[in-house]
């Protein structure tokens, strides 16, 4: 139909930059406004956007539930383990300096945050995702 | 008489606001019959909190709490009441969708989501 | 060693590790959930243990997460009325963790297992993290994981019913939410610190301020709303009877304590006893609306026509009794409330595992069809009159050690009325006790027909039901060992930080 045309050209021409911002909001969380939540939020915009373009099963093949709950799994998994890391030269929980003194590379610390934010990124995108796909299901598929 | 009118009001303009949004929201979570519009006014009564906490951090002449460039000196609104914010943003959102799954499943259920409606259903079954 | 300095963190971590375990290798296998949800709940139950005795042999454990100490970073910590409730809440999140097995399958279905192990853990992740964090905030954040996978829990069972009974709570907990944080942020903006120590520290420099006092009512509400303290109990009856049984028995025995756990945190050691005596007279309306809980709720128990309903009310009259010991705040009587904390936990936890074992056998739990059970279920029914027993208050069981340290304090203070109208309220417990022992002992000589053999549970389900059972008579008879701990605790409270 012709009236879907410009909203799916529109669409393939922007999903690519928002994603990008998305990135962007995430990696810069420990130095300006963004972070985890922010951009991952961000991203999960791109897929509902892609979403209400093409249709609910265009985009399950492309990003299935399997992807989601895995992803969902290994944000979490990986803001943990860095938490967990830290326990093992001494140091407190999510006490990044005890790594960062323990290998002796400099800067460490701040590296170590940014790996933090894009776990959490990656959940909160997996998660928004999920949450879109079970409201547009209509009591499809179960979980 | 202008000083405390001036004082009460206009000094504490901010607090107004984010009470009388907050009465707002929890109007419309109260009286309205409808689960959605309900959910709504929650999201207003929890926007209204962070507008109050965010408020409350803020330092006559500062700028965004982000760190300028070395080198230049400058005054910063309070950073801690936004982090907290951005939590409570997280549980709100959460929140919402929880909400709103279980109104998807109470209509598929009963059909209606109007509390009025609801009732009926009930008293029919 | 260096492992057991970093329990308390590991106490909350290992089980969100467990419940993104849970979830992708549920996704493969179902039957891996169980298993692996019963390890990590039973290792946390035994860090529990060993975090409460490192603080009763060495003092509070005070744990600086991510190596910043407040005012700038946030803290666990524990001390002894901590460690307390924490093993409470890990003792029956154990015995849930045993039972969940067959009645998850039975009331909840193959779909949504996996769902529910995973919020399990993640319900049990908020409540540990409520019970042992020192930073106010962070309790917020804590208690709204716990609700958030609470109402979902509750909105897991087959029946329409649930989702509306979910909905009501959603809402009313968020409200309660909501005040929550404004009187948070009433506090920081008095104080400008989160820290409860901290707070503690700095806030009675502001006793007089409005600030404060909106604060303190907003903080009292919206806990009281959680912990379904009377009158503000209105979502307790339908969550309790329209969920699960296994995520009944959670939430009723150990959900809304905790909440009361974080009232009496917050009304104790930050705003001390000078500010509820001297500064705010609150004490004595709490303890008026705490009586009325308690002969509301046993007399709306009495009045229910399904089992489930029943005890729910039961519920609301027991918070009834923790917070008649706030209302007295003395030291003999906050030893009775924190005492029946535990006690209370155990005694309806094991009449909701027996709830939960009924309908799993019967398919239901009205009253009107469940006459002459005892004949079938011979064990459930006699762990019923134990539990139940102790709820009266007959000696030597924990619940009468509790009610015993609760009138010895009211009388102390003075309050005599209240006293006798306590002792009036365990005679009201006797009448719904003794209304489901009467259907299920002594009514219905036929079987029912489907019924015709002993149709006792699963080794699953009976053994921590009887377990439960069993701590409710031994707890009592070895109180002193509890008192050493309880005794410390509500000397803690109302010593102040």
């Amino acid at each position: 139909m012709r009236k879907n045309v410009i909203i799916k050209t529109i669409s393939r021409l922007s999903v690519p930059f928002i994603q990008v911002f998305a990135l962007y909001v995430i990696v810069h969380g420990a130095l300006g406004a963004g972070g985890g939540f922010q951009g991952g939020v961000v991203f999960a915009a791109s897929f509902i956007l892609m979403i209400i373009a093409f249709g609910l099963t265009c985009v399950r093949q492309r990003f299935s539930y399997r992807w989601i709950v895995a992803l969902s799994a290994l944000g979490i998994t990986i803001y943990a383990t860095i938490g967990l890391l830290c326990l093992i030269p001494g140091g407190s929980y999510l006490g990044y300096g005890s790594i960062e003194t323990a290998l002796g590379v400099p800067h460490l610390h701040g590296y170590l945050i940014d790996a933090v934010e894009v776990g959490i990124g990656i959940t909160v995108m997996a998660t928004m995702t999920s949450i879109i796909y079970d409201m547009s299901d209509r009591g499809g598929e179960s979980s | 008489m202008i000083e405390p009118l001036y004082e009460l009001f206009f000094a504490r303009y901010n607090y107004w606001m984010a009470i009388i949004l907050m009465l707002i929201g929890l109007y419309a979570l109260i009286a309205k019959q409808n689960l959605v519009k309900k959910l709504i006014g929650l999201n207003i009564f929890q926007t209204a909190i962070f507008l109050f906490y965010i408020s409350l951090g803020e330092v006559r002449g500062g700028t965004a709490p982000i760190y300028l460039p070395e080198g230049v000196d400058a005054l910063y609104v309070n950073p801690l009441p936004h982090v907290l914010i951005l939590t409570a943003i997280v549980v709100g959102v959460s929140v919402t969708a929880v909400g709103l799954s279980l109104i998807v499943r109470i209509h598929e259920e009963y059909g209606v989501i109007d509390e009025a409606d609801l009732v009926q259903e009930l008293r029919r079954r | 060693m260096t492992l057991i300095e970093h329990l308390p963190v590991l106490v909350i971590t290992i089980p969100i590790l467990a419940s993104l375990l849970i979830l992708v290798a549920g996704w493969w296998d179902r039957r891996f959930c169980y298993p692996i949800s019963l390890v990590t709940i039973l290792s946390q139950f035994g860090a529990a243990v060993i975090i409460l005795a490192q603080v009763m042999r060495e003092g509070p454990i005070r744990y600086h997460l991510g190596g910043w100490a407040p005012p700038l970073g946030i803290e666990l910590a524990i001390d002894s009325f901590n460690g307390f409730v924490l093993v409470t809440i890990l003792l029956l999140a154990a015995a849930t963790a045993v039972y969940a097995r067959r009645s998850v399958e039975h009331e909840i279905g193959p779909e949504k297992t996996v769902s529910f192990y995973v919020l399990f853990q993640l319900l049990v992740t908020g409540l540990v993290g409520m019970t042992i964090t020192g930073d106010i905030f962070n309790l917020y954040v804590f208690l709204e994981i716990s609700s958030i996978a609470a109402y979902t829990l509750i909105a897991s069972a087959r029946k329409p019913r649930s989702y509306l009974a979910s909905f009501n709570y959603l809402i009313l907990g968020s409200i309660a939410g909501g005040f929550i944080l404004i009187g948070t942020g009433n506090l920081y903006a008095a104080t400008g610190a989160l820290n409860m120590l901290d707070m503690a520290r700095l806030l009675p420099a502001s006793f007089e301020l409005a600030t404060v006092h909106a604060g303190f009512l907003f903080l009292v509400i919206g806990y009281s709303i959680k912990a379904a303290f009377f009158p503000l109990h209105i979502w307790l009856p339908d969550a309790y009877a329209e969920s699960p049984s296994a995520v009944t028995i959670l939430i009723s025995t150990v959900m809304s304590k905790v909440s009361v756990y974080a009232l009496l945190r917050i009304i104790f050691t930050i705003f001390t006893t000078a500010y509820i005596i001297d500064v705010f007279p609150v004490t004595g309306f709490i303890l008026f609306i705490a009586t009325v809980a308690m002969i509301a709720g046993a007399v709306l128990a009495i009045a229910q026509s399904d089992l489930k309903r029943m005890l729910a009310y039961s519920s609301v009259s027991q918070i009834g009794y923790i917070m008649f010991a706030l209302g007295v705040a003395n030291q003999v009587a906050l030893e009775g409330g924190i005492l029946h904390i535990l006690g209370h936990a155990v005694m309806k936890g094991c009449l909701f595992m027996v709830a939960g074992l009924i309908i799993y056998r019967v398919g239901t739990s009205r009253l009107s069809d469940l006459e002459g059970i005892a004949k079938v279920m011979p064990i459930s029914c006699a762990a019923f009159a134990l539990a139940g027993a102790s709820m009266i208050g007959i000696p030597p069981t924990i619940g009468f050690m509790s009610k015993y340290y609760l009138v010895l304090g009211a009388l102390e203070a003075g309050h005599w009325a209240y006293a006798a109208i306590l002792l009036l309220g365990s005679l009201l417990a006797v009448g719904y006790i003794w209304r489901f022992i009467e259907i299920a002992y002594f009514r219905g000589n036929r079987d029912g027909g489907h019924r015709a053999r002993t149709l006792e549970a699963p080794a699953s389900m009976l053994a921590p039901m009887v377990v439960l059972a069993l701590l409710c008579l031994f707890l009592g008879i070895f109180v002193e060992g509890l008192m050493e701990i309880v005794g410390p605790a509500a000397a803690l409270l109302l010593g102040g930080a």
